[in-house]
């Protein structure tokens, strides 16, 4: 059993996260990579600013693999979460896993990044080619639940 | 008693500070918490219930916050 979780500042090998996973147990291992596009809302960018409440962030990511891992019977699982100032095509995250097969990974890949997508107290500036920047979802819905409606 | 309320992102920016000391005082829940910061110049822009975590936890409106509490009020999150 191998689960590991990071919010980290330098870039993401996702290379290595794949040899990070790897055990002759499994015989499907997904890698889901984001990484920051060109084009938000019809607006070219140039490149996004990752901020977090980083001592939470922590903690919801390892909240969020050992709830992927008890769910999907993955044994094998690394997240890391990048912050900072990120260029185009820069990876800002990684989610690597491995399972006996193919369903159940597919599954717990797509279980994890939208728990992040909804959980993980991270933000992003977003610079445009006009030289102007804004917060990404700022107007957005409130999206993580109260933790007394969470299955914890 | 007195709680630390952590601003993040476009809160920060819209109260001019990432931290602010808060005194209260009987009872005080997270939305007492909040409804100081939204009354401070710049706090308007923050919801009157947006998300809050108490000591790194999510929290609802109506728990009660300790003297030494970090409350943190957290923006739309946009990570990944």
């Amino acid at each position: 059993m191998s689960i590991r979780t990071a919010i980290v500042r330098r870039a993401i090998d996702v290379a290595a996260l794949l040899a990070e996973v790897q055990d002759t147990a499994n015989g499907a291992t997904i890698a889901f990579v984001g990484q920051v596009r060109d084009l938000n809302d019809g607006r070219a960018v140039t490149g996004i600013e990752y901020s977090a409440y980083g001592e939470m962030a922590e903690r919801e990511l390892a909240a969020i693999a050992s709830e992927c891992a008890a769910r999907f019977g993955i044994t094998q699982l690394v997240i890391e979460h990048r912050l900072g100032r990120l260029d185009l095509g820069d990876t800002s995250i990684a989610i690597v896993l491995a399972h006996p097969h193919r369903a159940s990974a597919y599954d717990a890949s797509r279980f994890a990044i939208e728990e992040v997508k909804r959980r993980l107290p991270v933000w992003k500036r977003e610079g445009y080619v006009d030289g102007t920047s804004e917060w990404v979802n700022a107007g957005g819905n409130v999206q993580a639940r109260p933790v007394q409606e969470q299955q914890r | 008693m007195t709680v630390t309320a952590l601003l993040f992102a476009s809160y920060a920016e819209a109260l001019g500070s990432d931290r602010v000391e808060l005194t209260l005082s009987g009872s005080p829940t997270v939305r007492d918490v909040v409804e100081r910061l939204r009354a401070m110049p710049g706090g308007a822009s923050l919801p009157a219930s947006p998300l809050v975590a108490v000591n790194l936890t999510y929290a609802g409106a109506d728990q009660r916050v300790e003297s030494g509490d970090e409350v943190a009020i957290i923006p739309p999150v946009a990570g990944g």
